[in-house]
């Protein structure tokens, strides 16, 4: 296990490594010149060299790009080139609304799909089976920002339960504000996460339901629930953990049109400002921790995967990842 | 026909037949969509930058659906929308094809380290969401259809290719192949005459599949103001403009989403029907 974190932990690294360099490469290929953004319309020449180099897009290339990793390695983001203030601070804020958003989405989703998918699987012959699967169908179908506009519509302009949108200014110095401004696009994140979830359960459940290993329990005279608590519970999770993944760190990073829809001061916000305004430091930091925020997951997931199965970690010496 | 023991004809019966039930379904929802699409162009009942409505009709009265907040015709807007919606999903799929099945193909030929850098650029191209790499791309290009339908289409190819190099290296590792190289055949043969051949059900499922995905991530990019410019009705678009008057005028925040909601239902039927009729195995998995 401890020769297997490590290749992973390396493997981790060599990840970082190589998005920032795409990451870098990436954005310097966009057309257009951040210094534009800085200078009136119709600014002299000279007015525009002196933008670049105060913000030091003068230098060459390779310069910029040791500059950026080494102050990345200091644990400094960066200055904004439009705002002048650092970027770290400013993407810890927005992580505020978008950090707690997220997982109380992603838990809220594993909440409804966990047991939606069980009951889809195991009473598929049955109306409300069918109709469970009916329900994902649907929910992977929807597109996102417009199940948050009907919710607005419903809870906030007709019932007026929940605020439409925004964030209190205070932020989290007013709890139950900051709260109810979040329920309706937790919601929103959530439900349209669970229907894809459901999706994956249910097949997971099926195999476990088909298996050998099940029936040979059952006929050993183990009661239904206690050989799907010993045998299934476990062989199911597999597959489910590594969706898990990738559907957490696709929600933290696909916030961005919620964020939009509910008018929230958030990551995906930040970065959207950054590209309109060519803010290179905004794009990389909000980019660079999102990247590093999706490796990790994937990480722990990887980690529990094997934890729960067994068999993976036999496999990892014969040096197949 | 002679009866086999523990074969119960109904259930095979219902089962083809729900079978074919989810291909019929998915057909006639994306159909109709896109037989909106293929009339809007040749006829729409108004000019797409027609104007003359008057703001926030009611339905009926010269306009069968309304007029949006400039006075332009809903249906109309809707026509155009699902033009848009077709073009973007076939534009995108067909990137996302192309690019993908080459990278597939090639990482899964290439040995050691070639292969390696392919699958990790593949997965931190995966790991990086369509509607970030669109934002980028978009940015840099200015916000158009072929924008949107680019950066769809290369975010997509990444996932198609890790597909198609598990897809080819599985196909890679069986017998025939090894016949087939012993016997002289060239690599370019193989790979049209056995590879392509063995990996396209799969392929095709997927391909289905990335539509509706593509279809949705426009739709989002146009309700960010990224997508199809005015006067091209996009109905990401559309929403977006109907969304501050969604009480007053539900008509232009409902209908674009139900289309948008019936095309992409439709082609995931139709991705699942296929699967069940291209994958006998995939369907007794999923039964």
């Amino acid at each position: 296990m401890a020769r297997y974190l490590l290749r992973r932990f390396v493997f981790l690294l060599v990840s970082l490594a190589l998005a920032s360099v795409v990451l870098f490469v990436l954005l310097r290929m966009l057309p257009g010149d951040p210094a534009n953004a800085l200078t009136a319309v119709g600014a002299t020449d000279e007015q525009i060299a002196a933008a670049r180099r105060s913000i030091g897009s003068d230098r060459p290339l390779p310069e910029q790009f040791t500059h950026w990793i080494g102050q990345l390695l200091r644990g400094d983001l960066g200055t904004s080139f439009v705002s002048s203030l650092p970027v770290g601070p400013e993407v810890g804020a927005r992580l505020n609304v978008t950090v707690p958003l997220t997982l109380a989405a992603f838990v809220l989703a594993v909440l409804i799909a966990v047991p939606a998918g069980f009951l889809a699987a195991y009473r598929r012959r049955t109306w409300y089976g069918s109709l469970l699967s009916g329900v994902s169908q649907l929910g992977i179908a929807i597109p996102v920002f417009w199940l948050g506009m009907i919710l607005i519509a419903v809870f906030a302009l007709n019932a007026r339960w929940l605020p439409a949108g925004g964030f209190p200014p205070d932020g989290w110095d007013r709890p139950g504000e900051a709260i109810r401004s979040l329920v309706l696009p937790v919601l929103t994140i959530a439900l349209v996460m669970s229907a894809s979830l459901i999706r994956y359960v249910r097949s997971a459940t099926l195999d476990v339901l088909g298996s050998d290993y099940l029936r040979t329990a059952r006929a050993l005279g183990s009661s239904f629930g206690r050989a799907m608590w010993r045998h299934g519970l476990r062989n199911a999770s597999v597959p489910v953990v590594s969706i898990l993944g990738i559907e957490l760190a696709s929600t933290l990073l696909g916030a961005v049109v919620v964020e939009s829809v509910f008018a929230l001061p958030g990551l995906g916000s930040l970065l959207a400002t950054g590209i309109a305004q060519h803010d290179y430091p905004v794009i990389q930091g909000v980019l660079f921790v999102s990247t590093l925020a999706v490796l990790i997951i994937g990480f722990a997931a990887d980690l529990l995967q094997r934890i729960i199965d067994p068999r993976l970690r036999r496999g990892l010496s014969g040096g197949n990842r | 026909m002679k009866r086999l023991p523990g074969q119960n004809p109904a259930r095979g019966l219902t089962r083809s037949l729900t079978r074919s039930l989810t291909l019929t379904t998915g057909c006639l929802l994306a159909g109709a969509v896109g037989l909106l699409a293929l009339v809007s162009l040749f006829w729409l009942p108004y000019a797409s930058d027609d104007t003359s409505g008057g703001r926030l009709a009611a339905p009926g009265d010269g306009h069968l659906l309304g007029t949006d907040k400039l006075g332009r015709d809903l249906l109309t807007q809707l026509m155009t929308g699902s033009r848009i919606a077709v073009q973007a999903g076939l534009g995108s799929v067909l990137i996302a094809a192309t690019v993908g099945v080459t990278l597939g193909v090639l990482a899964a030929f290439a040995q050691g380290w070639l292969d390696d850098t392919l699958s990790v650029l593949l997965d931190i191209l995966i790991a990086f969401p369509t509607l970030l790499l669109a934002m980028l791309i978009v940015a840099a290009r200015s916000a158009t259809l072929e924008s949107a339908v680019l950066a769809i289409g290369l975010a997509q190819s990444a996932v198609v290719g890790r597909l198609v190099r598990v897809l080819v290296k599985r196909v890679l590792a069986q017998d025939f192949i090894t016949a087939s190289r012993t016997s002289g055949t060239s690599w370019p043969r193989i790979v049209a005459g056995h590879i392509l051949p063995n990996i396209w059900p799969t392929l095709v499922v997927n391909l289905a599949l990335q539509f509706g995905l593509a279809v949705l991530a426009e739709a989002g990019l146009s309700y960010l103001g990224l997508g199809a410019p005015p006067p091209n009705a996009s109905w990401g678009r559309m929403l977006q403009e109907a969304q501050a008057t969604f009480t007053t005028a539900p008509a232009g925040a409902l209908a674009p989403g139900i289309l948008l909601v019936l095309l992409v239902i439709g082609v995931n039927l139709i991705a699942d029907g296929l699967r069940d009729t291209l994958d006998p195995a995939a369907r007794r998995r999923r039964a």
